[in-house]
């Protein structure tokens, strides 16, 4: 991993002195380079340097080229904020990061203060948009869109079934469960029993009990894969066939082993592979052919340059500012993502997520597909 | 009606594990005077032990019946936690006899950590699993009785009865009660003190393993972590029932189990671990031994 890095970092570095007699548009990828997410940091550098090269071979930007400035986070919010200063004192006016959300938090508010828009393809903590600053753009989904689809696949699935809500307490269990039932109350429909259980709990025969005796046939789960496994697997000791629905963070193999054959027909919301958008077919080749297969990230990375290509041109302008509010008022932005358009705040209005269920393949093993 | 039997059977099944391992604390407790913080992790050990078994068994005989399966998990168990205890009781506790009240406490925090953080090295961090074991249920006039229920609840119940003639009818409980009462009067007549707080320490263990091996058959996960919660559980019914006291232990446990599963039945289920705490704090208002618990003897 390192040993390809190098030649990219010595490319950006070399990049970054020629620059100045250029008068190049500087943009900065912060990123875990190194560490134990260095996988997601050359995902995000990866897409972030095939747009650049892309954009600069159609004639870039208003005339004017984008460099790149590698700064690497280590995903430690410290390290993040020194980046972020070192972009500054660069002359660096767009950032592409970062990864952590906790890194991305803290950095935005230095780059807000500096004028640097930034635009993060994988943090998905709602807070990072939450702010009220200027300058905070998300090409990914937010933790709470989830229960936007999830309430959307319940109420269009199960019509009239009795729903009951289960979370796990958590900024993040409870934070889905409550946007689910927001959008199922939304729909109309509301959930005949709503309760919160704690995380490392095993026992859940006395709830189970209590959803027989409702009559409850659907439940959605807020919180991870290990409660969610031990709760499949309690529904059927119990006899209780319901169908269970939760979130991504229950997308492990544990979760198979865990709830065993009671695993067959649990749903949950995951981000889509943007691989297999014909938007970015042409894009994905050109990855394959380097040797670099464009997983996760890569794209929403690669989207998140589009996005601001496509924003300062059509602002005519290379402002932060300027570009920031092109972005939100803009409309839809053709990305390699397929069409996407910002709101108010910065985040992306196309709820990234979409229905997966696991179910028993030819070869007896249960997996997951999108729906 | 049938619900509330259903909660009722769901709540003795949980209050039985909290039971088997409550006795751990209140044994040790009745008669060395310490609270062995390290006793939840005891039974994690016991449960890890349990499943490995399990896991050998299934790898040598691919199948074999449930029961046989569960004895050979149990005994193995419950030998290899026995072995820990008395390590850890000779090693950490025993050269502190006679130091200030606090220090076996403090120590048996540290073994507590040690012990966790020794099998989450070991085993990793993450969910161990297991295929389920007996999924046989019935149903009797309406509320759904799973076999290993009644496998967790009879076991317990055989256990308790086998541990109350130990401690009550034969030499070795006689002992043991002459050390709870004076451990330097006992030693003068003849009693090996440091032997009988072993053997009181590895039946704490044994118990512990029983309730891991019901854990394990149960719920079939395991981590580094599952100690903490059901002992801090059984911590509780032990000072519930009144520490020391072994009706005491196995009242609260099942006190424990019937608050948590009625009041997660009838109100909600996010403050089961309230109500449960808060009866606690009544009682002991009014009860400061706890409900089966002998008045506080100062010990000399």
């Amino acid at each position: 991993m390192r040993k390809r890095l190098v030649p990219v970092l010595a490319a950006a570095t070399l990049a970054a002195f020629a620059a100045s007699a250029h008068a190049d548009i500087l943009l900065g990828v912060g990123a875990p380079i190194t560490g134990p997410n260095a996988a997601f940091g050359a995902q995000i550098l990866r897409g972030a340097q095939q747009a650049v090269d892309d954009i600069n071979a159609a004639g870039g930007v208003n005339g004017e080229k984008f460099k790149i400035v590698v700064g690497d986070d280590v995903s430690d919010p410290k390290q993040g904020i020194s980046v972020a200063n070192k972009f500054i004192a660069d002359g660096v006016k767009f950032v592409v990061g970062h990864y952590n959300s906790g890194v991305s938090i803290p950095v935005s508010e230095v780059l807000a203060e500096n004028g640097v828009l930034e635009i993060t393809p994988a943090s998905t903590n709602p807070r990072y948009t939450e702010r009220g600053l200027w300058n905070t753009f998300r090409m990914c989904g937010r933790d709470d869109q989830q229960g936007v689809v999830a309430g959307a696949y319940l109420t269009k699935t199960f019509p009239g079934a009795k729903i009951a809500i289960v979370h796990d307490k958590t900024t993040y269990g409870q934070g889905l469960a409550d946007e689910t039932k927001k959008a199922l109350n939304g729909a109309g429909v509301h959930e005949v029993m709503y309760e919160g259980i704690n995380p490392g709990d095993v026992d859940f025969s006395v709830l189970i009990a209590k959803m027989k005796d409702a009559g409850i046939s659907v439940v959605y789960y807020g919180g991870l894969h290990t409660e969610a496994g031990l709760i499949l697997r309690q529904l059927v000791d119990q006899g209780l066939k319901a169908t269970v629905m939760s979130d991504d963070g229950t997308v492990s193999t544990e979760i198979s082993s865990i709830a065993g054959d009671a695993i067959d027909g649990f749903t949950f919301t995951f981000p889509p592979d943007p691989r297999n958008r014909p938007a970015a077919k042409a894009v994905v080749e050109t990855f394959r052919k380097a040797g670099f297969e464009p997983e996760a990230y890569t794209l929403y990375s690669y989207a998140s340059v589009q996005v601001i290509a496509e924003a300062a041109k059509a602002a005519n302008s290379l402002d932060p500012t300027a570009v920031a509010e092109e972005i939100k008022k803009h409309g839809k932005f053709n990305t390699v993502l397929g069409d996407r358009s910002f709101n108010e705040k910065g985040d992306t209005t196309n709820p990234d997520y979409v229905v997966y269920r696991w179910k028993k393949g030819e070869d007896g093993k249960y997996n997951y597909n999108q729906l | 009606m049938e619900y509330f039997a259903q909660q009722l059977f769901n709540g003795l099944t949980l209050g039985a594990i909290y039971a088997l391992i409550a006795l751990g604390y209140t044994m040790v407790y009745g008669i060395i005077g310490m609270i062995n913080f390290a006793h939840g992790d005891i039974f994690m050990l016991g449960a890890f032990a349990a499943m490995m078994v399990f896991l050998i068994l299934v790898a040598i005989f691919h199948s074999l019946p449930a029961a046989v399966a569960l004895l050979v998990m149990a005994i193995v168990a419950m030998v290899l936690t026995s072995l820990w205890s008395w390590m850890i009781e000779r090693i950490a506790y025993r050269p502190l006899r006679g130091s200030f009240r606090l220090a076996p406490l403090i120590t048996a925090i540290g073994i507590s950590i040690a012990l966790s953080n020794f099998v989450q090295v070991v085993q990793g961090p993450r969910n161990k699993p297991i295929a389920p074991m007996i999924s046989q249920t019935f149903d009797v006039f309406g509320v759904v009785v799973a076999l290993k229920q009644i496998v967790i609840i009879g076991v317990t119940a055989v256990l308790l009865a086998v541990f109350w003639y130990l401690v009550n009818k034969t030499p070795l409980g006689r002992a043991q009660r002459a050390c709870e009462q004076d451990p330097k009067m006992a030693a003068m007549v003849g009693i090996d003190v440091n032997r009988t707080i072993s053997v009181t320490f590895i039946m704490g263990a044994a118990l512990a393993a029983v309730a891991g091996t019901m854990f394990v058959m149960y719920y079939g996960v395991i981590s580094f972590s599952s100690g903490f919660i059901p002992g801090v559980k059984a911590f509780t019914a032990a000072v519930l029932g009144g520490i020391g006291s072994i009706q005491g232990a196995v009242l609260g446990g099942l006190l424990i189990g019937l608050i948590e599963a009625l009041w997660s039945a009838y109100f909600s289920v996010d403050y089961k671990d309230v109500a449960a705490f808060s009866i606690l704090v009544v009682v002991l208002i009014f009860l400061p031994s706890g409900l089966l618990g002998r008045a506080e003897v100062e010990k000399v």
